[in-house]
């Protein structure tokens, strides 16, 4: 059986990302063909196959990052192993007889984030587990690295679990589902042991027993999504651009929340999608904008450049990031047009059918962290724009009246970040106060 | 060591990677010495293997209504555009001959780039972000690569003077890594001008001896 290992491919790389398997378990492959792909560094390389033979087992998946010199494969030479069921009894052989060559556990080792799996191979620098690795193969057939590692760290006797791979080889799900088992019959037991008060210590030295069957947690190392580091150099950029400041204003939204509520039914029936809080502020937003031309504008060099359109940005959660679609001209729309283009935009962000020009040309941005419940939060500004109006929960509280009597009102605090290189705090507070009064004292009918 | 360059002008994308490939093969050989070509592609939208495809914001449709090709490439890397008024370097060289080193090599081509630019007077730099060259953050060239028995092949993408407008195309969210090109940084250069000055930094970085040869096209 022929190792085949993850490459080395410079002096100062430490592991490689497999990005795909050109041959299947029990393909037939020829020396120096190519057999897998891998990935470093933006530099997609291929790599031949070290001999002629079928490739028996594949123990690193598309897509896993690995350490190099870590075991990426089997090939058994001689066609007729070519059954992966077949393995087993030519690599317990292989496994004890040939060790492997020293200058693996030389450039293996040192690596931490990589150490695992490189130590949990059959390496001839620490003794102790791979005695174990060894003892385990001879019983057991093949194992993976990671099952080897796992059965140490929890002092797992291999012998007493069940294998539900090819030809009865342990996965890591198996050790889980014993672990899992061991773990539940561990808790049922404990009572009945605490009884019997000294618990016959068992075989096996534990010196943690898996009381609770919890996953293991490990550290993990992945690679940031493309759109991951666009979000973080695009955070930092603003942040690096414009002064930020943020100030708060609270909000009575009762008068449009009782419009709301009488409206919402009609409206979901008769237009195919809710009616949110979000449209009412989209639009007071636009309207106070016409009003603020300067909190609609950016910064060009030395010029202040006030944008024609009001085309305001809602910030859309995504897996794993965000995206801020832009409403067009959102001062022309009345609140069922915003909210449909809301519904519109939110939905194709989220089933990635964004066009180019649906993101672009924003001036302004309104972010709602409200439906998250937060009360309020200080948004970043998304440039070149100079301002984003963060909208909270809208929550009853108990509110004291102009009369002194307190009463319940759906209550909501509106959070506007804006440049300071631009916009003054009284102005800031001023547009704030426009938002606020035309919400508070809402006129438009909705439907 | 010798390297023959070549500067096939404006060349289908398709068309240029068959020619890569087989100079490649020929390369494995040994029946050519190493090879640096220069391209110019029309608008053409590629995906190397790492490519998420949500990062191409446009369905196939509104790409070809602006007269984009698509083509799935096996070279490191996301999405990237190429077109008008970028200089295309695919550089076929045999690792084995200089060194095995992935990262080196990747490192040294974009020292030659941005020695190429400091000529025209634009500080390129590197980033911890990703691979390519950069100028005050913003991406000047683009660099994704394949290797194949230590022979390499794709290479980087400098713009000169393209429009890059097109780039929205593959922009992931609005909140993209800017782009920028010689031209937006002030530089007035032609084709030639730049070509000549990567196949110098080029020869002195990999310390090729290199051969300009004529071209048909």
């Amino acid at each position: 059986m022929i190792e085949v290992v993850m490459p080395q491919m410079g002096e100062s790389i430490v592991e490689g990302t497999l990005t795909r398997w050109l041959k299947k378990p029990g393909e037939k492959v020829e020396r120096d063909e190519p057999l897998f792909e891998i990935s470093t560094d933006k530099v997609d390389t291929e790599i031949p196959s070290p001999a002629a033979g079928v490739l028996a087992e594949i123990l690193v998946q598309e897509g896993e990052t690995v350490a190099i010199k870590t075991l990426v494969a089997k090939i058994s030479e001689g066609g007729e192993a070519a059954a992966p069921a077949a393995a087993p009894a030519e690599e317990k052989k292989e496994a004890a007889a040939e060790p492997p060559p020293s200058e693996k556990v030389k450039d293996g080792v040192p690596e931490a984030p990589a150490a695992a799996p490189t130590q949990a191979a059959p390496a001839p620098a620490a003794p102790a587990p791979q005695q174990e690795a060894v003892d385990a193969d001879e019983v057991l057939g093949p194992l993976s690295p990671l099952v080897r590692k796992m059965a140490r760290e929890y002092n797992i006797d291999l012998s007493q679990v069940r294998g539900t791979g090819a030809g009865g080889r342990i996965s890591k799900q198996d050790l889980e589902a014993y672990m899992a088992a061991q773990g539940a019959r561990t808790i049922e037991s404990a009572p009945a042991a605490a009884a019997a008060a000294p618990a016959a210590p068992k075989a096996a030295p534990a010196p943690a027993a898996p009381v609770a069957p919890l996953q293991p947690l490990k550290n993990r190392v992945e690679p940031l999504s493309i759109m991951r580091q666009k979000i973080a150099e695009h955070m930092v950029n603003s942040k690096r651009t414009s002064p930020h400041v943020t100030t708060i204003h609270r909000v009575d939204m009762t008068k449009i929340a009782k419009l709301r509520d009488k409206a919402k039914n009609e409206f979901k029936n008769r237009n195919g999608f809710s009616l949110t809080f979000l449209s009412f502020v989209t639009q007071a937003t636009a309207q106070a904008l016409r009003a603020f031309p300067i909190v609609n504008a950016s910064i060009e060099g030395t010029n202040i450049l006030y944008h024609g359109d009001i085309n305001i940005g809602i910030a859309v959660a995504l897996d794993g990031g965000l995206i801020v679609p832009v409403i067009k001209n959102a001062d022309e729309k009345n609140t069922t047009g915003l909210q449909r283009s809301i519904a519109d935009l939110a939905n194709r962000a989220r089933s990635k059918q964004l066009k180019p020009d649906d993101i672009s040309g924003g001036t302004f941005s309104i972010t709602n962290f409200g439906s998250f419940g937060s009360l309020f939060a200080t948004p970043v500004i998304n440039q070149p724009q100079v301002a984003i109006l963060g909208t909270g929960s809208v929550i009853k509280e108990a509110v004291v009246q102009e009369d002194d009597s307190i009463a319940i009102r759906s209550m909501m605090y509106l959070a506007l970040t804006f440049d300071h290189r631009l916009i003054d705090g009284a102005l800031a507070d001023q547009f704030c106060q426009k938002v606020k009064q035309i919400l508070e004292n809402w006129s438009e009918q909705i439907l | 060591m010798l390297c023959e360059v070549q500067d096939l002008g404006r060349l289908g994308w398709a068309e240029a990677y068959e020619r890569q490939r087989a100079l490649a093969e020929q390369r494995k050989r040994d029946e050519i010495p190493n090879q640096l070509l220069f391209v110019e592609h029309p608008h053409v939208v590629t995906l190397g293997r790492n490519a998420h495809e949500e990062n191409i914001l446009a369905p196939r449709e509104v790409l070809e209504r602006a007269g984009i090709q698509m083509f799935e490439t096996n070279r490191g890397g996301d999405v990237t555009y190429h077109g008008p008024g970028q200089i295309v370097g695919y550089p076929i060289l045999d690792l084995n001959g200089w060194k095995r080193d992935v990262h080196a090599y990747v490192r040294t081509l974009e020292e030659s780039i941005i020695r190429a630019l400091n000529q025209f007077g634009i500080q390129g730099e590197r980033s911890s972000l990703n691979t390519g060259v950069w100028v005050n953050g913003a991406k000047i060239c683009a660099i994704g690569v394949h290797i194949s028995r230590w022979v390499t092949s794709h290479g980087f993408a400098l713009n000169l003077d393209t429009d890059l407008n097109y780039f929205r195309y593959i922009v992931p969210c609005g909140l993209s890594a800017p782009v920028t090109s010689m031209e937006q940084q002030g530089v007035r250069a032609t084709r030639a001008e730049v070509i000549d000055a990567l196949v110098h930094h080029f020869s002195e970085c990999f310390e090729f001896e290199v051969q300009v040869l004529e071209t048909a096209q």
